[in-house]
């Protein structure tokens, strides 16, 4: 605790913070541009400048960049003397000598930091009366535009690129008044998280590439607080909405969950919502001229139509979806019983996902949130490519290696927000990262060692590891240099002072998973605080996995036995999780197939009925992430036609059917209730979020900010008196601009806006401190803790089996863009999704004649896969990478066995 | 005339022998093999930036950042009239800038630039070493003394009558 005196004015502030830190925290306005909170203070735009007074008779003071100067006890300063404040005005003047001042063409205009702290410093004319300088732009792919000469050289892009997402490919270039960032050349930026670019410049210079499509002001959005569904994190976002039509995606800051930064499949996935494929009203199949169509029916037809086949004394069988919210879930299993309701997995993956919850659920090692990856000084990745499955926890895993070097930096008496001694202090150091993995994978750069091998041996240098730290863990058989690598991993481990390893189901293998956990809780018994981290392959995975229940196949095997005559099909494409011929019997054996999506899938277009769900952006819903966070996502706007949540059409369904009340679950609170009764491990979920009756002084919160415009003229063309608003009975939101936006509660927050700051800068003004929780705590509720006293024993090791016989082992590599179903048909996703491909080691390909690029066929159950050859030169032996999940690809059940053949030309 | 395949190969094979006189060179000699390059193959192209930074491991970005930060290096050949400007102080105080900017209307070339047909590059240059000559302009090594923007403008005319009867011949 420091007082210092701004203005006269005795105020409390941290200890070792800057004096920017301090000012933001107490509310005052001091423009700054190269600061951000993720990145520290460089010192570089000279905006943030204040006068500071050597005591209380110094009356001359001298200026001080607030970002650079630590806080210390009596210190005097000024904000508002008139030097500094010229001094400001005279920045922003020459930093804008260049600068098109195009913001009515800009995308950036009304959240842009530069107008913002424009009208903050008062400098309102131009002074320069010369010629500007301009720049030639690239086309830096389908996520970002480039605007150079709204450049005002902060620096914030390269240090965010290349400092904390570790990218390569942009960088400053040429000096003085010619300064330029971008590629060395044309060509897509090869970062996963360039999509951040956007909200890390402080002008527009990076802007949205999507957007421009269908490009809408800041103040003209529908939003509302959602949940990223593309993977199994639940990355807070704000998705925005004009027209009908989801426009895009930004980051919501949740200190627990994401912090400030997506990655590009969360930000630029999200076009999948306005496809024009999705169903529209209910479908039902009729044959026209022979072929069969499905064509539109009415709400009411198709309740009583399908309603029947859910009465009392009729069986029906309903499959779940990992991607569809608890509720969804929940709805289906209230309509088809306990005992019909199947998980959407695979045996295969149902298998992994238990795995992972009973090690989580009974074991000592706690999950750490997602940012709270960024704490941990040691981390082990056993068997998982993070940046391709989990990309944010592989940008935050990124960050933990600095952490012992900064601790030494910190040690030099070095403040850990003065980035450039701090980073000079850092020097080339690292802290221990170790990737056992299959192939390489892109955190290798900053690992200490890597190891590529197979499944087997993945799991066999992990059992190794937790041998060492605890020799009561079952030890594995490994040859001498896997030992010698474990051996300097387990010590590693052991001195750090916040361990961390992380797994996943990427490997399909059991053991890997055990071997994590093995060394995790072997950590644990050693007293050190291991955390224990798994990827988890979808949006709702763990949500689904806590209902607990069987697989596809037990569906295939109980529709097979009789006595079901209907199938349900929750948001799944069911092609997509098992062999074609599997899903195709399962829909032949049932009499009736009903599909409830968003998306006209494989599976939807078999179907005898379609009932059309809502995406996340238009339904409310729960998600539980991959450690077992529950967090709300609110609907953002009303969809076209007959398109709602799913669990609302399963619930219209269980009242048609007489299995429930007409009245029965109308509104989302009670169904909410409902659910958490019947099932007590969810009780937690009510807290994610307000419930419906949430009032602040007495006025619902507005998902339209108070300047929206056109609400009037854009329903002209039906009426021209202003229709009435939508009332949303399911939650404390309102559908438009009436009502109260101050003190929101941080889980209804639909977008961070205060006066004078329109940009995502603003987000400070909502934190409790910098880098803090939002006020009022980060939404969301953690429905697994961990067993500190727990003494499950160990897992047995596995026997590795290294011998190369004649056939390959298939296992698929995750791709960001491509591998998953909903962002894969988003056009800017699918433009970067990889081409189909087989990989081998360099040295195995050799062997049998093949060389990079050659085409082969793959051979795995009786399938032929004609692809193209790619080698690598450190990959496991005896394997063969598939890419996993992409479109139109055949179902493979991962690890399967290949032969490979040269493809014969004619 | 060689052709542009043929051009680049022959390009790519001085690249290839620079960088092979910086055998095991590590990230600190970037500058020293950048000024070699430009010296032996007379300007850093794209594939000599992509060669450099392939031989030291770094990215092609980061080499590309240092080669432009600094005033020496090139990224087009030089013309085959080389035309220094100097901007020294001594010709600055004489009025070189008034030359300069004579010099880049006449030619439509800027400095550190080459012209599309490949004849006229500018180049500014700090100081000659001949202040008594001041405002000075230098081509292809022979130096013009006393420039005044009229007289540069006649320099450069005369220049290129005998380019063009060179040509006709």
């Amino acid at each position: 605790m420091a007082i210092i005196y701004i203005d006269g004015k005795p105020l409390e502030t941290q200890d070792g913070q800057n004096l920017l830190e301090a000012c933001i925290e107490l509310g005052l306005n001091v423009p700054y541009f190269c600061w951000h909170p993720a990145l520290g203070s460089v010192g570089a735009c000279r905006q943030c400048a204040v006068k500071q007074y050597r005591d209380e008779n110094d009356k001359q003071g001298r200026l001080v960049m607030s970002c650079m100067t630590l806080v210390t006890d009596g210190m005097r300063i000024s904000v508002d003397e008139s030097e500094s404040k010229d001094f400001r005005a005279n920045i922003i003047d020459w930093m804008m000598t260049n600068h098109p001042h195009d913001c009515p063409v800009c995308d950036e205009g009304g959240e842009c930091h530069l107008q913002d702290m424009t009208l903050m410093t008062g400098h309102n004319y131009r002074t320069y009366r010369f010629k500007k300088k301009t720049y030639v732009n690239q086309n830096l792919g389908p996520f970002i535009n480039h605007e150079m000469n709204r450049c005002i050289q902060c620096y914030r892009c390269v240090r965010y690129y290349k400092d904390y997402a570790g990218g390569h490919d942009l960088d400053a270039f040429a000096s003085h008044n010619h300064v330029y960032f971008g590629r060395h050349e044309d060509g897509v930026l090869e970062s996963e998280f360039s999509g951040n670019l956007v909200e890390v410049c402080p002008t527009g210079v990076f802007t949205d590439k999507t957007l421009k499509e269908h490009f809408t002001r800041r103040w003209d959005y529908t939003t509302a607080p959602s949940v990223c569904v593309h993977c199994a994190l639940g990355c807070n976002i704000t998705p925005g909405e004009r027209y009908g039509k989801l426009r895009r995606i930004r980051n919501r800051y949740n200190r627990s969950v994401n912090g400030y930064f997506l990655c590009d499949r969360g930000r630029y996935g999200y076009e999948f919502v306005n496809s024009d494929k999705r169903p529209k009203a209910p479908l039902k199949r009729q044959m026209i001229d022979g072929k069969p169509v499905h064509v539109p029916m009415t709400r009411d037809e198709a309740l009583s139509e399908i309603g029947k086949f859910f009465s009392n004394g009729s069986k029906a069988i309903g499959i779940g979806s990992p991607r569809a919210s608890l509720e969804a879930n929940f709805a289906l299993r209230a309509l088809v019983g306990a005992e019909n309701f199947y998980l959407g997995l695979s045996k295969a993956d149902g298998k992994l996902l238990s795995a992972v919850l009973e090690i989580v659920l009974s074991g000592p090692a706690r999950q750490p949130s997602l940012g709270e990856l960024k704490d941990h000084d040691a981390v082990l990745i056993l068997g998982e490519d993070m940046t391709n499955v989990a990309p944010i926890a592989a940008l935050n895993i990124r960050q933990s290696v600095n952490n012992q070097p900064r601790a030494n930096a910190k040690a030099m008496g070095i403040p850990e927000w003065n980035d450039l001694p701090v980073r000079r202090a850092m020097d080339t150091d690292r802290g221990p990262l170790f990737i056992a993995s299959v192939a390489p994978t892109r955190l290798d750069d900053v690992a200490t060692q890597t190891f590529h091998a197979t499944p087997d041996g993945i799991a066999s240098l992990g059992f190794a590891i937790a041998n060492f730290i605890d020799p009561q863990s079952p030890a594995a058989n490994v040859s001498g240099e896997v030992r010698a690598l474990a051996q300097q991993i387990a010590t590693a481990l052991q001195s750090a002072q916040k361990p961390l390893v992380v797994s996943g189901p990427s490997c399909r293998s059991e053991a890997v998973i055990q071997a994590a956990a093995n060394i995790a809780w072997a950590l644990c018994r050693k007293a050190k605080p291991a955390g224990i981290y798994f990827a988890a392959p979808e949006s709702n995975s763990v949500g689904l996995g806590l209902f607990g229940g069987a697989n596809i196949e037990n569906a295939a095997e109980a529709l097979r036995k009789g006595g079901a005559d209907t199938l349900v099909v929750l948001e799944n494409d069911l092609y997509r999780r098992v062999p074609a011929a599997l899903v195709d019997e399962l829909l032949s054996l049932a009499k009736h197939v009903l599909v409830v999506d968003h998306q006209y899938s494989a599976t939807a277009q078999k179907a005898e009925y379609v009932l059309p769900g809502a995406t996340f952006a238009e339904g409310d819903g729960t998600l539980v992430n991959n450690i077992g966070r529950a967090q709300r996502m609110m609907q953002v706007f009303n969809p076209e036609g007959e398109i709602t949540e799913s669990w609302r059409w399963l619930r219209r369904l269980r009242a048609a059917s007489g299995k429930g009340r007409e009245d029965e679950w109308i509104s989302f609170d009670s169904f909410l209730h409902a659910l958490v009764a019947e099932i007590p491990a969810f009780s937690h979920i009510l807290d994610a979020a307000p419930t419906a009756a949430f009032r602040v002084g007495g006025l619902k919160i507005p998902r339209q900010s108070h300047r929206y415009s056109g609400r009037t003229a854009m329903k002209a063309n039906v009426a021209v008196s202003e229709t009435g608003v939508t009332a949303d009975p399911d939650s404390p939101m309102s559908f438009s601009m009436e009502g109260f936006s101050m003190m929101t509660p941080a889980a209804l927050m639909s977008s961070f806006w205060t006066p004078g700051w329109n940009s995502a800068q603003s987000i400070t003004r909502f934190q409790e401190e910098v880098n803090g929780p939002l006020e009022g705590g980060d939404p969301g509720v953690r429905l697994i803790e961990p067993q500190p006293d727990s003494a499950v024993p160990y897992f047995d090791a596995v026997e590795t089996n290294e011998s190369h016989d004649a056939a390959w082992t298939a296992l698929p590599l995750y791709h960001i863009y491509g591998s998953e179903e909903l962002s894969a048909s988003s056009p800017a996703v699918a433009e970067l999704s990889p081409k189909p491909y087989a990989m081998l080691h360099s040295d195995d390909a050799r062997a049998r004649g093949l060389l990079d690029g050659d085409a082969v066929t793959v051979k795995i159950d009786g399938q032929e896969i004609s692809t193209s050859l790619k080698t690598n030169d450190t990959m496991a032996r005896g394997v063969v990478c598939l890419p996993a999940g992409l479109e139109d690809a055949p179902y493979i059940e991962f690890p399967a066995a290949a032969e490979i053949l040269r493809s014969v030309t004619s | 005339m060689a052709s542009g395949q043929q051009r680049k190969e022959r390009e790519q094979a001085a690249i290839d022998a620079v960088l092979a006189e910086h055998k095991g060179a590590h990230r600190d000699s970037l500058i020293p093999i950048l000024q070699h390059m430009q010296e032996r193959v007379g300007y850093l192209s794209v594939a000599a930036v992509r060669s450099i930074a392939h031989h030291l491991h770094l990215p092609a970005s980061k080499v590309y950042g240092v080669a432009t930060f600094y005033n020496q290096f090139r990224f087009m050949p030089k013309g085959k009239y080389h035309v220094q400007v100097c901007r020294g102080t001594a010709c600055h105080v004489k009025g070189s800038l008034a030359t300069l900017d004579a010099v880049r209307q006449e030619l439509g070339v800027e400095p550190g630039e080459t012209s599309k047909n490949g004849a006229y590059s500018i180049e500014v240059v700090a100081c000659m070493g001949a202040c008594g000559l001041a405002p000075l302009v230098c081509v292809n090594g022979t130096f013009y003394a006393d420039m005044t923007p009229k007289k540069v403008r006649a320099l450069l005319e005369e220049q290129r009558e005998r380019q063009a009867a060179h040509e006709a011949r």
